[in-house]
């Protein structure tokens, strides 16, 4: 298996910087904004993201916009598989009715994930608008969803693995791709 | 005139002989048998004789039937039974008990020898007509409430007097009633844990106590069925160092399994007395080592499948045992010095001497030729779903064994031939036992 | 991942910690503009009541149908002479028509583990009450509400912040006092308790005690006020007892039970004020717990209602999702 390095800590902080700076812009603002990161690594993503728009807005706390919205339990596989605990889902206080929100993930591959972050959302209150943030596009959509602002948009074969490390999380910032083991080595190191 | 030579048996599991059966009886020898039997490497012992069957019929002919159960015990290698008398009806009269006694010679398989209840309706409240059953054709001399406890101090004491009559002895399912109001299981760890209502030891014990001390004060015979803890063989002991004339009996099933077997909240571990403890299971193996425990029976008690495939508390006490009762006896004892010769002893002579059976339990020339061929090397996985009884209720499913059953003879005819059965004896076409 | 819920003795500490952490994330639900998950959309919950309790079918029933669950109520109470045969047949009944899960209340202790393991039908059994065994659904709400008062947290609804989750219940003091010997609830309780790291004292009459007691994971008391003054205890669990008891002279009469075992107005009084006090209901007021304990502050009674349908939705959530097959990427 090779693995490669496609983003690594300063670009990922400023990939980070520019979407935050697009969310501002497309919103006219931060008025009425919830950025709600998907569990695991969107919760983390949406906390910076919050961050960096407080720092950009005078006047907006990042706790009054950051939360996480859980889709454990709107998946469309939880029969299958291994027993997913549910993550938690934290909304500010304020709820989302009449707002923008935001949401963030860290991969947005074939577009179930989104699809059922929409569905829980849609259960906890009704939004004005909802749009989309992901730091890596890989491609390869099964359903018919597309992100409103991408850290990178990044061509892969279908086997091939990518992986976000966050701070948070994983101790430190990076985008790798793996590439799936072959037979033939001829193509391999090609 | 029929005869019969079996060549080679090691008798008792010792020296191999020739066993001679001529017109139904052992015999010094047999000129030029009608058949002849190699039983090379198999060992002969006297017939079995069960006191402790339930044959259920008349009135629960669904779950067993005098035939079944006769089948059964000669795949066992019983010759004898002795039917409780927990029957709808009961076998309280002379009348019950005769005609159990002419199923089971209808049948032919097994000399099926009725007990009586000893109070009407086992309802525990006055005497059944005891002389009545013990003067009728099926000569009755053990009377049991088996099922039930003879709880009343005074009546039981009556009983034991009363069958001083005809030599009769009373066998005796002690179990304090109020003691075991709902029980459910034997009262210890496991049934604190999974909150079942216990069956203490001591309502057995308090009750052998008690009978013990009647039996001593009237100088009767006194018989314990199914003993299950090791109070109870400590007290039995006792008894019989005072001379008090008691026997003690006790089942395959309270030699082999424990009250962890109920974890699984499976009926078929349901039985009652219920199964105990590893230190009660112990002790009942050295009770039956020692002779303090005279004698193994079966309590076979077949129930319906609707009687067990149900939830614990729904579900029927009993277990069926006839045909597992010899290879689990062996398997349970053989860490005890227990060889055929105390098989013999334990499961046919004593058993035979308690009920007053002068054709079963020997081997001697002159008695009734009732005798049981076993291979002792066998490779045998008990398999309930093979057995000739109706019931399936054989906790001891999958457990292997070294010992099977190859021939039964009952009265000089070979009912049971490799295992299976071969037909009946004489009887079934209205001969006797002897001609 | 566990195939049916029939003891909680069958739960590991983690086990334990996860259902309760996703019983935080269903008691969020309560406060949601659609108090429903998709997640068992489709399934048929069955709740197969023997036995009469309203309260718990109900619970049950709110939990399967925030989960989105079909319900179907199947009480087979005074079913007659033949009581198995029509668990064997209900059983293969409900399994012919599809269902996905049986809550199974019994008057028979085994019951449940009986129908998980009989081959009747292949559905996940949730026992929710059999005979004097177990009700392991009760012990996991107490639990719940336990850890969400140690942590400082509201004892029931949507609570702040995640200082409950993961947690256990480590150095909690914890009182169950009463009938214990029929009490399928203190039976739950007690492994539950001690798998989540709390001491458990048990406090009642040797009479109402099980056989071999002190074999068990707990310190047992005759004495309650010597209890009292033995520990600081963070919980005191009062356990209903029946009043019909006395005629089979467990205990004398009443009046005596209450004086020595009930938690009077004195006790309470005596109590430190941090303990809770806690009771699965329906109480006897006046009999083993006085009306003020019953109605103060800290009787998390109510809460523990409330509760129950959140961690029973986390019980259906555990075993009705995932196969254990290895997850699709």
């Amino acid at each position: 298996m090779r693995v490669r390095t496609v983003l690594d800590e300063a670009e990922v902080s400023r990939a980070v910087s520019r979407i935050a700076h697009e969310i501002v812009e497309a919103n006219k603002g931060a008025e009425g904004l919830r950025i709600l990161g998907i569990p695991t690594r969107g919760v983390p993503l949406a906390r910076r993201l919050a961050e960096r728009i407080a720092d950009i807005e005078p006047g907006v706390a990042a706790d009054d916009i950051a939360g996480s919205l859980d889709i454990t339990m709107y998946r469309d596989d939880l029969r299958r598989g291994r027993l997913r605990a549910p993550e938690p889902t934290r909304i500010p206080a304020a709820g989302v009715d009449g707002t923008t929100v935001v949401l963030v993930d860290d991969v947005l591959f074939s577009g179930r994930t989104v699809r059922a972050a929409l569905d829980s959302l849609a259960d906890i209150g009704r939004p004005d608008t909802v749009r989309l943030a992901v730091l890596v596009d890989r491609g390869h959509r099964a359903l018919p969803i597309r992100a409103d602002h991408v850290g990178k948009n990044l061509p892969t074969a279908i086997d091939e693995r990518v992986s976000v490390a966050l701070r948070e999380v994983d101790g430190s910032d990076t985008v790798t791709i793996a590439s799936a083991d072959t037979d033939d080595e001829g193509e391999a190191r090609a | 005139m029929s005869s019969t030579l079996i060549r080679h048996a090691r008798v008792l599991g010792g020296e191999e002989r020739d066993i001679a059966i001529v017109d139904g009886r052992f015999a010094e020898s047999v000129e030029r048998p009608d058949e002849t039997i190699d039983a090379t490497g198999l060992v002969a012992l006297p017939g079995l004789v069960d006191l402790h069957t339930h044959l259920r019929e008349p009135g629960r002919e669904d779950a067993e039937t005098v035939l079944t159960g006769s089948q059964s015990a000669a795949r066992g290698g019983y010759t004898a039974v002795h039917a409780m008398a927990n029957t709808q009806p009961v076998a309280d009269t002379a009348g019950v008990v005769e005609q159990v006694a002419h199923l089971g010679r209808a049948a032919g398989y097994a000399q099926v020898v009725p007990i009586g209840a000893v109070t009407t309706g086992q309802a525990g409240q006055q005497l059944a007509e005891l002389g009545a059953m013990a003067a009728s054709a099926a000569r009755v001399r053990i009377f049991s409430d088996d099922g039930q406890c003879v709880a009343d101090p005074m009546l039981m004491r009556r009983a034991l007097e009363y069958v001083k009559t005809f030599d009769g002895v009373v066998a005796q399912h002690a179990q304090d009633p109020r003691l075991t109001e709902g029980a459910q299981m034997n009262e210890g760890l496991v049934s604190a844990e999974l909150g079942l209502p216990g069956w203490p030891a001591v309502a057995e014990e308090s009750i052998i106590a008690r009978d013990v001390l009647l039996a001593e004060h009237v100088g009767s015979r006194l018989h314990v069925c199914h003993l299950s803890t090791a109070g109870s063989v400590e007290i039995v002991r006792w008894a019989k160092e005072r001379g008090v004339r008691v026997t003690a009996e006790v089942t395959p099933h309270h030699l082999m399994l424990t009250d962890e077997l109920v974890r699984s909240y499976d009926p078929v571990y349901k039985v009652n007395p219920p199964l105990r403890t590893q230190a009660d299971v112990d002790a009942v193996r050295r009770g039956l080592a020692d002779g303090t425990i005279d004698i193994v029976g079966t309590d076979h008690a077949p129930h319906t499948a609707e009687h067990k495939c149900s939830e614990w508390t729904a579900a029927a006490m009993g277990m069926v045992g006839l045909e597992s009762a010899l290879p689990i006896v062996m398997e349970a004892m053989a860490d005890y010095g227990f060889g055929w010769a105390d098989a013999a002893r334990t499961m046919s002579a004593r058993p035979a001497q308690i009920s007053g059976l002068a054709e079963h339990g020997s081997l001697e020339p002159g008695t009734g030729a009732n005798l049981v061929l076993v291979d002792p090397a066998a490779h045998e996985v008990i398999r309930p779903a093979e057995h000739a009884t109706l019931g399936r209720n054989n906790p001891f499913a999958g457990i292997p064994v070294s010992t099977r059953i190859v021939d039964t003879f009952l009265f000089g005819t070979r009912v049971v031939a490799d295992g299976e059965l071969r037909g009946p004896h004489a009887t079934a076409r209205g001969g006797q036992w002897i001609e | 991942m566990i195939r049916h819920l029939l003891s909680t003795a069958d739960l590991g500490r983690e086990d334990a910690v996860r259902i309760l952490d996703t019983a935080e994330e269903m008691s969020q639900v309560s406060a949601r503009e659609v108090k429903k998950l998709p997640v068992l959309r489709g399934r048929t919950v069955v709740n197969l009541f023997f036995e009469d309790s309203t309260r718990t079918r109900i619970s049950f029933e709110a939990a399967a149908k925030r989960l989105s669950a079909d319900v179907i109520n199947f009480s087979a109470k005074g079913s007659s002479v033949s009581k198995g045969e029509s668990l064997q047949d209900t059983a293969q009944t409900l399994a012919a028509m599809g269902a996905d899960a049986v809550v199974v209340r019994h008057p028979g202790s085994g019951a449940p583990a009986r129908l998980a393991a009989a081959g009747w039908i292949g559905a996940p059994i949730l026992n929710a009450g059999d005979g004097t065994h177990e009700h392991p659904t009760q012990a996991l709400l107490d639990a719940f509400t336990l850890r969400r008062a140690l942590a400082g947290l509201p004892a029931s609804g949507p609570a702040e912040g995640d200082r409950a989750r993961g947690a256990g219940l480590d150095g909690a003091q914890v009182a169950i006092v009463g009938d214990v010997l029929h009490s399928r609830v203190a039976r739950s309780n007690v492994h539950l308790l001690r798998a989540l790291g709390a001491h458990v004292s048990l406090i009642a009459p040797p009479t109402l005690l099980p056989w071999g007691v002190h074999t068990w994971p707990a310190e047992v008391f005759y004495d309650f006020d010597e209890a009292l003054a033995a520990h600081d205890f963070d919980a005191v669990m009062m356990l209903r007892v029946q009043f019909e008891r006395m005629h089979q002279s467990f205990f004398p009469n009443t009046r005596e039970y209450t004086r020595l075992w009930g938690l009077t107005e004195q006790r309470y009084r005596r109590l430190p004020a941090h303990t809770a006090i806690m009771h699965p209901g329906p109480m006897n007021r006046g009999f083993e717990i006085c009306a003020s304990a019953a109605d103060a502050e800290r009787a998390l009674i109510l809460d523990q209602v409330e509760n129950g349908v959140s961690v029973r939705m986390a019980a259906l959530y555990e075993l009705l999702t995932g196969d254990g097959t290895e997850a699709q990427q």
